[in-house]
């Protein structure tokens, strides 16, 4: 068996080596895939080969800047490092031609220089929104293959173990308590009290399990890190797991993440083989194993008892809590429960010290905050920040503000247990308390940006159908109280509602809150409750004028062709609309047969930009009368 | 579908992997499923009587979580996500035109085995909101038009198919 220098000095050399030679990273997390990704790495393969260049491809994890996707980098030492965005297949030959096998970088190719410059390009580090970013978690994504264990080694990987296995289990809790970490699983309960908790239990064995479901639909943070540094939380893990004297793990992760479970299964092979895991680790007289447990595709499972149930093989309900698991958790015995990113700050913690952390962040909140930015917004992708940061911060400078010129109309954070914040709250910091009060929550980190176009009751509408699909019934509460205020709410998006229904919807959702036992339930009104509070004029829109002013709810809004707009002879719309509901012969002005129209949009979408003849109207009583004066008369 | 004796031999192979422990209900129901591309009724049966478990909370654990199913999926299986981001990008109409293009309502499976329409709650891939996965590939942002342009190459490998069955049949 190597020793832990052994392992490191062989690690660096191989990652000397690479970096003594001119290299390409493209991200291939399920982002850059999804954006086509691979099709890229295969005509690089090709295209390489052709020219018989023994050039490295690194595949790397996600950079966070998805929009940007397919990424690709190419390092050349003593030249610019250069970032190519968006970069199609049929572009890699002259990439590979001009800079790989050549000298000149392609800057007209180019997203900017991650290395060096030549005081034109942009440079990537010094964009607005790596100023406002801290990456501590995002450390190494974009920048190590995560296949491949001897990168994370050779960039300070498992050092952090070797440390703290010569620390005691005191000692280590005691710095992660000067460290402040609370848990970034969402209710944000401090890290080192849970620890504690675990460590002074009597009973054995005991557990720890990574809670990687990440269920708010529509945030991917976790993912993201497991598909680009899977071994920063294993690592944490491990220690977890000697602090507390557990002897076996579980990372919970969720079967709709493919490429994650593939790579930790990778990660921990690859832990395994350097004796990172296994018995005596790192010669110590402490052994543990991970396994990993799939998830089955269920929202409450997040939740830590109905998790624990999960992972013993049984239907994921929650239970009431004390005991909490840390207690009595998984098999009963005691079980240290904490999220992905939880995890990942364990080995900067240990390596770094407490006090480190401690000086980043808020009074309250201490560390990073990791958010994926989606929606509305010209720069989606994943942005980790000092916890304080604003949200107007994160939404402008971060994510380039709102796309197409639109306005901004409120950010959703927290998924279905969070809220809908409006222009107005954009300064508040980011921090689990001053969220908290403003009716929403830090929840996994999903932050989603909604403009004009987006209508804030349908948006409750959503969350609530969601929970509703996802509770898992039982709580009466939770099961037919949030189905009667989904009721409600539909009505009010059909033009039903009456005004009434705000007053019954605010009384739904005390009754919600206090008669569910776990956060599922507790959480899913707010929602509802923050659009409400701060968009009450579009609910009274909805219901007293009928009118939703994003023209999202089909009952409200009508498609409507302008006849001075239409060309007459272009017919995208007649021969495309699936309900036939377009009339009008060659060199007629078109119309829509409101009576046939489905209202999908499709002759929105395919009416020509030059003449944008097509728009939607809301309320309905908008609709020009399409009859003939005669025929008006005669009614 | 599957027969009684085909779901017997998978589910034999499948259960050689793992001990006899409950916690390994889940993983099992899964690799079945994997193996098999849904759960009949019978594989159901050879797990618990594998794990000594009553069936009917094999059946219950089954049905609680939304990853199984108990009818095969088409071989042209499309999900659409349905989650915040593709919600508020018109994740509504896109599902309308699948549902409307394929002929099928959410959760069911056309009748000649071809294709089969879910949805489901963000696959992570947010910023290319709406999105809608067609056979394992994942189609970016989608608008009501281009559902029915990218189903055009899936559907016209699928008549193929028919039409070679035909023939095969007649010779
Ligand atoms: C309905 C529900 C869903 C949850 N989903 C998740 C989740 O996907 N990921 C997560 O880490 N925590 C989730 N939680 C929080 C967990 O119960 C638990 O508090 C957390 O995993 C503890 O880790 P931490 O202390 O590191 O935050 C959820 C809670 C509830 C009530
Ligand atoms: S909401 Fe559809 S991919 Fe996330």
């Amino acid at each position: 068996m190597m020793t832990f220098e052994e392992i490191r000095n062989r690690a660096r050399s191989e990652w000397e080596t690479l970096q003594n030679g001119v290299y390409i990273l493209i991200g291939t997390a399920t982002c850059g895939r999804a954006a086509g990704a691979l099709d890229v790495v295969d005509v690089f393969d090709k295209e390489l080969a052709r020219r018989k260049l023994e050039v490295p491809i690194v595949k790397v994890g996600c950079t966070g800047l998805c929009h940007a996707d397919p990424f690709v980098t190419i390092a050349k030492p003593g030249s610019l490092r250069v970032a190519y965005a968006n970069v199609a297949p049929d572009s890699v030959p002259r990439l590979v031609e001009g800079y790989v096998a050549g000298d000149d970088p392609c800057l007209e190719l180019a997203l900017g220089t991650v290395e060096g410059g030549d005081g034109e390009t942009i440079s990537i580090p010094e964009l607005p929104r790596f100023e406002r970013e801290l990456r501590l978690i995002l450390r190494h994504c974009g920048y190590i293959d995560p296949e491949n264990i001897n990168h994370y080694i050779a960039n300070g990987g498992y050092g952090a173990l070797e440390k703290a296995l010569k620390m005691s289990a005191a000692k280590i809790i005691g710095e992660l308590k000067k460290s402040g970490l609370r848990g970034r699983g969402g209710a944000g309960f401090p890290a080192h009290t849970k620890w504690e908790l675990c460590r002074k239990a009597g009973s054995r064995p005991k557990y720890v399990i990574c809670n990687a479901d990440e269920g708010d639909p529509g945030a991917f943070m976790d993912r993201v890190v497991l598909e680009s540094d899977p071994h920063e939380v294993i690592e944490g893990m491990i220690i977890a797991g000697y602090a507390i004297g557990a002897e076996r793990g579980y990372i919970y992760v969720r079967s709709e993440y493919p490429l994650a479970i593939e790579r930790i299964q990778i990660a921990l092979r690859q832990a395994n083989e350097m004796g990172f895991l296994g018995d005596n680790i790192l010669g110590n007289d402490f052994g543990f194993k991970i396994e990993i447990a799939a998830g089955a595709g269920a929202f409450v499972s997040g939740e830590e008892t109905a998790l624990i149930a999960a992972v013993e093989g049984r239907m994921s309900t929650p239970r009431p809590r004390p005991p909490y698991p840390a207690e009595s958790g998984l098999w009963s015995k005691p079980t240290l429960l904490n999220n992905v990113k939880t995890f990942g700050y364990v080995p900067l913690i240990v390596e770094r010290g407490g006090d480190w952390f401690s000086s980043i962040g808020t009074e309250g909140s201490k560390g990073t905050a990791m958010f994926t930015l989606a929606g509305k917004v010209v720069n989606s992708g994943l942005a980790e920040v000092p916890m304080g940061t604003t949200l107007r911060e994160l939404v402008y400078d971060i994510g380039g503000g709102i796309a197409k010129d639109k306005q901004f109309k409120a950010v959703q954070i927290g998924g279905p247990s969070g809220g809908c914040l409006p222009e107005a709250l954009l300064d508040i910091p980011i921090d689990y308390d001053s969220l908290r009060e403003a009716g929403s929550m830090m929840g996994s980190g999903g932050m989603i940006v909604m403009d004009e176009d987006n209508c804030m009751v349908d948006a409750a509408r959503f969350f609530l159908d969601f929970s509703t699909k996802e509770s898992c019934g039982l709580c009466t509460m939770c099961r037919l109280g949030t189905l009667q205020m989904l009721r409600v709410l539909e009505d009010i998006t059909a033009g039903r509602g009456k005004i009434e229904d705000l007053d019954l919807l605010l009384a739904l959702a005390e009754d919600v809150k206090m008669g569910s036992l776990c956060g599922l339930g507790k959480t899913a009104p707010n929602p509802v409750l923050t659009t409400l509070r701060y968009f009450r004029d579009e609910y009274e829109a909805h219901i007293l004028e009928k009118r939703c002013s994003a023209r999202v709810c089909p009952e409200l809004t009508v498609y409507y062709i302008l006849p001075e707009k239409c060309d007459r002879a272009c017919e995208h719309c007649v021969l495309t609309c699936p309900t036939e509901a377009i009339k009008g012969e060659k060199g007629e002005v078109k119309t829509i047969d409101q009576e046939k129209c489905s209202k999908c949009g499709t002759c929105l979408e395919v009416c020509p930009p030059e003449y944008n003849a097509v728009v939607k109207l809301s309320p309905v009583s908008l609709l020009p009368s399409s009859k003939s004066p005669a025929e008006e008369a005669q009614k | 579908m599957i027969t009684e004796e085909q779901a017997g031999k998978a589910v034999g192979e499948v259960l050689g992997h793992y001990k006899k422990e409950k916690k390994n209900l889940i993983p099992l129901l899964q690799e079945v499923q994997a193996t098999l591309g849904y759960l009949p009724r019978k594989a159901l049966q050879g797990i618990a009587d594998f794990l000594k478990m009553p069936d009917v909370e094999v059946w219950g654990v089954a049905t609680f979580y939304n990853q199984f199913r108990f009818v095969p999926l088409g071989r042209y299986h499309t999900t659409v996500c349905m989650g915040t981001a593709c919600h508020l990008a018109g994740g509504r109409l896109i599902l309308e035109a699948l549902e409307r293009e394929l002929n099928l309502k959410v959760g069911e499976t056309a009748e000649d085995g071809k294709f089969s329409l879910e949805r489901v709650a963000c696959i992570g891939c947010c910023m290319l909101a709406p999105v809608v996965v067609i056979k394992d590939k994942i189609q970016p942002k989608m608008t009501p038009f281009r559902v029915e342009e990218a189903l055009i190459p899936y559907k016209q490998e699928a008549r193929g198919e028919l039409e070679e069955g035909k023939s095969e049949s007649k010779s």
